[in-house]
């Protein structure tokens, strides 16, 4: 048999590809903000126990390849840096499907002075501009976590009602994989496998529980949700963004529960970035950041059925 | 016995579920990004063939079946069972009607057939893609009408029911594609 060496990527793609990191540069140099490169290697990682960091040594200490490069580029923030971006190739192990790739690349920047909904407005300039849509005829909705489920399901999603949830799973004839003990993973299972498959043309959703705020801040009128956003185009996951966390204890004390839930799930705890909390305290400044998914956008573009195709080389195992 | 972790998941895979052997037909990662991942599968079970939709949460394990795919030679039908016989090891297994379903109209002694075994004990036959059969049982032949589309039921020597050009007569040996039911030559035999 001969071995195929061809790329996944037409050349069609491949130079699409060069000409949306152009103008990627071009939109934010337009808008000063500061091109930046942080390193991929770190001793310390994000303990979120949904995400898995890959792992290596240098010298026989352990490093983590950077699943984002957020604490990188916070660092960056609370030295000064004002508006900074990154297109930034970044690693997950476990992550390989249709829509995954163990490494992807991540448009990702941070807008000191910006609220959640001003860089909303951010991003939708530049998928549109990527995009080549009309803005006049691109409707964008915003919708909140809660408005979604409320739409698409019937079910309150800050409400944990098993008796709900498992009324509408008989209706609907859906087997929920989780059992009666995870509310915020039965709520993702819902999203990701009912309600995501049935959403269509550009959505932002707002106001995700607190349960879920991530490196986000809570909603200062309201602490059970979250000032995190997501777009999402005809169901799929583009973009992750918040309005920063800034509170160095609070961020702590969500890493320490994050290690807390690694443990009891028997998965391996993460060093915690300390040189990240400390920059935290030092002061940190109002900032909202997000990340876009560069691959998951040319896929939609270019009506690719697997993230592979719109690169060079996808994952090999 | 050993087990899968959804990780391992991919099309062709065997697994238990309540009991039952099945086989993983398509395998799909869906994981929000700061989320719990999933593995949606469709499966058949190998029983009966049926093919359902499935749900795991990344990370759980799973059972694995003793399922083996054998080539066998079919031997006879004792008015009950199957007899089928591994020419390697001259082991012979009985397939009852349940395994054998359909296939049955295909089985002709001494063909070689893939036998799905669990745990030894056969689950569903695969008849050969192509097996050669004596017509029992046909209308007349018309002579010379060798080029025209008509066609007309046979039986054949298994009991198979097969669409034929109107020129075959009974006795004549024909090539017929298992997969389809369809008719494909006559055979020198």
């Amino acid at each position: 048999m001969r071995t195929s060496w061809q790329p996944d990527v037409s050349l069609e793609t491949l130079r699409l590809r060069a000409q949306w990191l152009k103008q990627i540069r071009e939109f934010f140099d337009s808008r000063q903000v500061l091109e930046v490169e942080t390193p991929v290697l770190s001793p310390a990682s994000v303990p979120d126990p949904n995400i898995e960091s890959l792992q290596t040594r240098v010298n026989q200490q352990r490093q983590y390849l950077q699943t984002s490069p957020e604490l990188y580029m916070k660092r960056l923030l609370a030295a000064g840096s004002g508006p900074i971006y990154q297109i930034s190739r970044v690693f997950r192990d476990g992550e390989i499907g249709r829509l995954h790739n163990p490494e992807f690349t991540l448009v990702e920047w941070y807008q000191p002075g910006y609220s959640q909904r001003q860089l909303i407005d951010e991003v939708t300039e530049l998928v549109i501009g990527l995009c080549g849509l009309h803005h006049a005829l691109t409707p964008v909705q915003l919708i909140s976590y809660s408005e979604l489920f409320q739409d698409h399901a019937g079910i309150n999603p800050l409400r944990q009602d098993w008796a709900e949830l498992d009324r509408y799973c008989q209706a609907k004839q859906l087997q929920c994989p989780v059992d009666n003990d995870d509310w915020s993973v039965a709520m993702d299972w819902l999203l990701a496998l009912v309600i995501q498959p049935a959403m269509q043309g550009l959505v932002f959703v707002v106001d995700y529980p607190a349960a879920q705020a991530s490196l986000a801040r809570l909603d200062p009128d309201n602490p059970a949700i979250a000032r995190r956003f997501e777009l999402f185009i005809n169901g799929v996951e583009m973009a992750n963004g918040f309005e920063e966390l800034t509170d160095a204890a609070q961020q702590r004390q969500r890493f320490m529960q994050e290690n807390r839930d690694r443990k009891s799930m028997g998965m391996q705890e993460i060093a915690l970035d300390e040189k990240f909390l400390a920059a935290l305290e030092a002061g940190f400044p109002e900032t909202s950041g997000v990340a876009l998914g560069l691959d998951r956008l040319l896929m939609w573009k270019t009506g690719s059925e697997k993230v592979q195709e719109v690169m060079s080389f996808g994952y090999t195992d | 016995m050993s087990s899968y972790s959804t990780n391992e998941f991919k099309s062709g895979l065997k697994f238990m579920l309540d009991g039952d052997p099945y086989n993983i037909v398509e395998n799909e990662f869906v994981k929000p990004g700061k989320g719990q991942a999933f593995n949606r599968v469709k499966i058949k079970n190998l029983k009966n063939g049926r093919v359902v939709e499935k749900t795991f949460k990344s990370g759980e394990k799973v059972e694995a079946a003793d399922v083996m795919d054998t080539e066998m030679q079919y031997l006879y039908n004792d008015g009950e069972y199957w007899h089928f016989m591994d020419q390697s090891t001259y082991e012979q297994v009985q397939a009852d009607s349940t395994a054998v379903g359909d296939q049955n109209q295909w089985l002709k002694e001494q063909d070689i057939c893939n036998v799905l075994l669990w745990n030894g004990v056969p689950i569903g036959i695969e008849p050969p893609n192509f097996v050669t059969l004596a017509v029992t049982e046909t209308d007349p032949g018309l002579k010379g009408d060798t080029a025209q589309g008509g066609v007309k039921p046979a039986t054949l020597e298994t009991g198979a029911v097969v669409r034929v050009p109107l020129f075959i007569e009974i006795g004549d040996i024909l090539k017929v594609d298992t997969r389809s039911g369809e008719y494909v030559s006559r055979a020198k035999e």
